[in-house]
């Protein structure tokens, strides 16, 4: 089991999670990460996804997230999150809002630079639809 | 002196007003609560956002390449007021408070030769200031019929105002906003807004020095956050002003229930003497005219 650590998830509205847990993986911007105790610091933006939170007891939460920063620091792992929703929660037509006004965006795209943006934000938004289409199948 | 019909007639019209008011602080008190949850729900993520903005901050500090957003463009001569009030009135002094701060703090500005251009966040603010500072209201944001203040609109505003910084439009933004300490005590406050204010007490011990690896990297990091920063003052800004606004309106409505009592009471004792005096009068009218037969 691995050594426990205090992970945060804050969204403008409310603080979502405040607990110890023993690992959490990411969707970084960059790619997904896993967190664990003694991480180093490290800070990096995230793309729309799906955080997995393990709890110290080995129950697995799974939360969306929208846009915002991972934070992690020695004393631990905070999250600010545009959007959070866990999965069980979350709604077919949420995504498919979300989508929808993703494509909006690459339409509207001015320049190159934001239509590449705007096109990766609308990937990601449909990979995290897929992922959750699935188990919602059965 | 007034005929006993019409005192009739004012006692139930002040009553009439009583009952509303008393309505109106309830529904306030009520309100109140709600919003003063949420602003305190919503206080967690702005004092995460500060910490990581001061982490990222202390990197960036005297450095010429650092953002606008965070450094200012160097200039200070047209100043932005966003000043956010409430969208509807009998709310005390609430709004003609934080309308008199933004307009003082114009008045300084203008004397000191800057430029001065208002962006006034819910209708009262907008008609109080536009008789003395209507030419420089650029714009007016309605907040009208959203029940619950969401981040959705604090987002719009911020937008709005990222969009005037960005074409150059001004140079300072200063926020005006009611904070909410108690129901009896609101403090108008201003706040810059652009270029961020650093708080200093929020730099963290925790990282302890150690060197932050950032992905992808600070500038992009910075350039995400600074804006979502604005929006989140905006968003605080707000949230603070609707329980400001219901702390103010139940204060206000709690007095003027209370003077309306006060008339009541006067009105009615005031109907009593007038109908005891008549019917002495009548008495006197009937033994005065037994005794004279």
């Amino acid at each position: 089991m691995a050594e426990a650590f205090k992970f945060e998830l804050v969204s403008p509205e409310r603080l979502l999670v405040s607990e110890e847990v023993a690992q959490v993986v990411v969707p970084g911007s960059e790619g997904q990460f896993t967190m664990l105790k003694g991480h180093a610091p490290f800070m990096t933006t995230m793309r729309p996804g799906v955080i997995e939170v393990t709890g110290q007891s080995g129950t697995v939460s799974r939360i969306f997230v929208r846009g915002g920063f991972a934070d992690a620091s020695p004393a631990g792992l905070t999250v600010l999150a545009e959007m959070a929703v866990p999965v069980q929660d979350l709604k077919a037509e949420q995504i498919a809002r979300e989508i929808k006004n993703a494509e909006e965006d690459v339409a509207d795209a001015g320049s190159d630079e934001t239509k590449r943006v705007a096109q990766e934000k609308l990937d990601q938004l449909r990979e995290v639809q897929a992922a959750l289409g699935a188990p919602a199948a059965h | 002196m007034p005929s006993l019909k019409s005192l009739r007639n004012r006692i139930a019209s002040v009553k009439a007003t009583q009952k509303i008011t008393k309505a109106m602080q309830m529904v306030a008190a009520a309100k109140l609560r709600r919003a003063q949850l949420a602003a305190e729900a919503a206080r967690p993520y702005a004092e995460r956002m500060s910490t990581v903005l001061a982490n990222l901050g202390q990197a960036f500090e005297g450095k010429p390449d650092a953002p606008a957003l965070l450094a200012g463009n160097g200039k200070s001569d047209v100043h932005l007021l966003v000043v956010c009030t409430a969208e509807r009135g009998l709310c005390g002094a609430f709004n003609s408070s934080i309308a008199r701060l933004a307009r003082d703090h114009a008045n300084r500005l203008l004397a000191e030769g800057k430029t001065v251009k208002i962006l006034c966040v819910g209708r009262k603010g907008a008609e109080s200031l536009k008789r003395l500072f209507g030419d420089k209201i650029i714009e007016v944001i309605e907040l009208k019929g959203i029940r619950q203040i969401g981040f959705g609109e604090a987002q719009m505003v911020a937008r709005k105002v990222l969009e005037l910084y960005g074409a150059g439009q001004f140079d300072v933004a200063t926020l005006f906003f009611s904070q909410f300490r108690s129901v009896i005590l609101q403090i108008p406050t201003a706040q810059r807004l652009i270029p961020a204010e650093i708080p200093k007490d929020a730099a963290p011990a925790a990282s302890g020095g150690a060197i932050y690896e950032v992905e992808p990297s600070e500038e992009e990091i910075l350039g995400d956050l600074l804006p979502r920063n604005v929006a989140v003052q905006v968003f605080k800004a707000l949230l603070e002003n609707a329980a400001s606004e219901q702390g103010a309106r139940m204060s206000a409505m709690d007095s003027a229930t209370r003077n309306a009592g006060e008339m009541i009471k006067k009105l009615t004792t005031n109907y009593n003497r007038t109908r005891q005096a008549q019917i002495t009068k009548e008495l006197i009218e009937i033994i005065s005219g037994a005794e004279a037969v």
